[in-house]
């Protein structure tokens, strides 16, 4: 099968303007995979269906990621104007000394929901090809083409990604909650999900669950005390 | 009233037969419990297994699995009870006739089992809908499902037709539906039936 470099150096010569990136990954199996973004991603899909050499025509697995945002610390040498006194001057005397300093700058990297996408292919027997997209944030931007007209069997599991975290399938023929009740307004799979607050019975609580539990102790006895 | 066991014995010999209406009746209902033909998950395999030759629940009379809640007594939890799937349940068991026992069967069931700590899984159905045997496992063994069946019969016979613990169905003041809990944003409103389920005092 071809390397990932060549799967995207055929992706780039068949959809003109696409952006694709090799992810590495660093692990033995070294199963590198492709993120493609959103834009052209129907047309990469497409290709990679209906290209002969490739001829991925088994989407196997649709699965998401949740990336939190995450805090940047970067150190950063920063030149900048120091007054310091005179040496046997008068007291009071300054002068302008430049001195180089290194400061630790911290940023927020938004973060972001992807989709993972695995491809073999049945007629060539080989895969599996990965395919990542992201969206631009985990909030209000939290959108993606929907890969279902290219891979009928991404409906269910495209179902899934959007009803455990929440990410919109633009596309999608029937995208509606597939494991939870309709009137659920979490997104249980994603990182910062936090779960109802029944830890009222918990004979053998431990580590979190012992923190939920006492939690739930204290504000029933809050509450009781209000009463 | 009671008869006296010795005398019963003596009189058995001479070949009459004593009993009492409550025995009679006792009998009547432990001998026949059928359960509704009804499975959630992998504690329903055992349950197969058990109605199988090997096991072969028709020995106590419960092989008659009723594909309708109408025409079932017994009510076997097999398997996890997930969020979405719980009011379900409760409205099963509404639609059983009295008298109706439950068995939680399996960890899941009971607790919530190995998924207890997860987004959509039940902390136990006793939550919702009064069980009659709970029985621990994962799943429980049909040995195990037999027991619960054994434990539930002799319950059964144990119960005075009058009087404070009289069963359910010959007590009119008794709650006959029990509320079905509602699909909520976050969780299942409400959380757990009050008046079925309290939190167990834990002794250690």
């Amino acid at each position: 099968m071809k390397t990932v470099e060549e799967i995207k150096a055929g992706i780039l010569a068949a959809v003109p303007g696409a952006s694709v990136t090799v992810v590495p990954n660093g692990s033995p199996s070294a199963q590198h995979s492709l993120l493609i973004g959103a834009e052209h991603a129907t047309a990469i899909a497409t290709f990679l269906r209906d290209d002969e050499e490739l001829a991925l025509d088994f989407l196997s697995n649709v699965t998401g990621v949740d990336w939190l945002d995450k805090e940047i610390a970067e150190k950063v040498k920063v030149t900048r104007q120091v007054e310091k006194p005179v040496e046997g001057g008068e007291p009071g005397q300054v002068r302008l000394v430049e001195e180089t300093v290194e400061e630790t700058r911290k940023h927020v990297q938004l973060g972001y929901l992807e989709a993972v996408y695995h491809l073999y292919s049945v007629a060539k027997k080989h895969g599996p090809v990965v395919l990542r997209m992201r969206t631009v944030n985990r909030t209000d931007k939290a959108e993606l083409p929907s890969l279902t007209p290219v891979w009928r069997s991404a409906e269910f599991q495209e179902r899934e990604v959007f009803d455990l975290f929440g990410i919109v399938f633009n596309g999608h023929p029937d995208l509606r909650r597939i494991l939870m009740w309709d009137g659920f307004k979490d997104f249980p799979m994603r990182r910062d999900y936090v779960e109802p607050d029944d830890f009222d019975y918990e004979p053998t609580p431990h580590d979190e669950v012992l923190k939920r539990a006492q939690e739930h102790k204290a504000k029933a006895a809050a509450e009781e005390a209000k009463a | 009233m009671a008869v006296d066991q010795n005398l019963k014995i003596e009189l058995g010999k001479q070949g009459i037969v004593v009993t009492t209406i409550q025995e009679l009746y006792n009998w009547g209902r432990r001998s026949s419990v059928w359960p509704m033909q009804f499975g959630l998950a992998c504690c329903a395999i055992e349950m197969i297994a058990t109605t199988m030759a090997r096991y072969d629940m028709a020995r106590f009379g419960s092989e008659v699995f009723r594909p309708s809640p109408r025409q079932a007594d017994l009510m076997i939890i097999s398997g996890t009870v997930t969020k979405k799937m719980a009011p379900q349940v409760v409205r099963l068991y509404n639609q059983m006739a009295e008298p109706r026992y439950v068995i939680a069967m399996g960890a899941c069931a009971i607790s919530g089992g190995p998924f207890k700590q997860g987004y959509n899984v039940l902390k136990g159905i006793d939550r919702y809908i009064p069980v009659d045997v709970h029985i621990p496992g994962c799943p429980p063994r049909p040995e195990a499902l037999i027991q619960a069946l054994m434990t539930l019969q002799k319950k059964i016979d144990g119960q005075s037709l009058t009087g404070e613990d009289r069963p359910r169905h010959l007590d009119a003041e008794a709650q006959g539906e029990f509320p079905v809990p509602e699909f909520g944003e976050h969780d299942l409103e409400p959380a757990s039936n009050k008046g079925v389920w309290t939190v167990p005092t834990i002794i250690k």
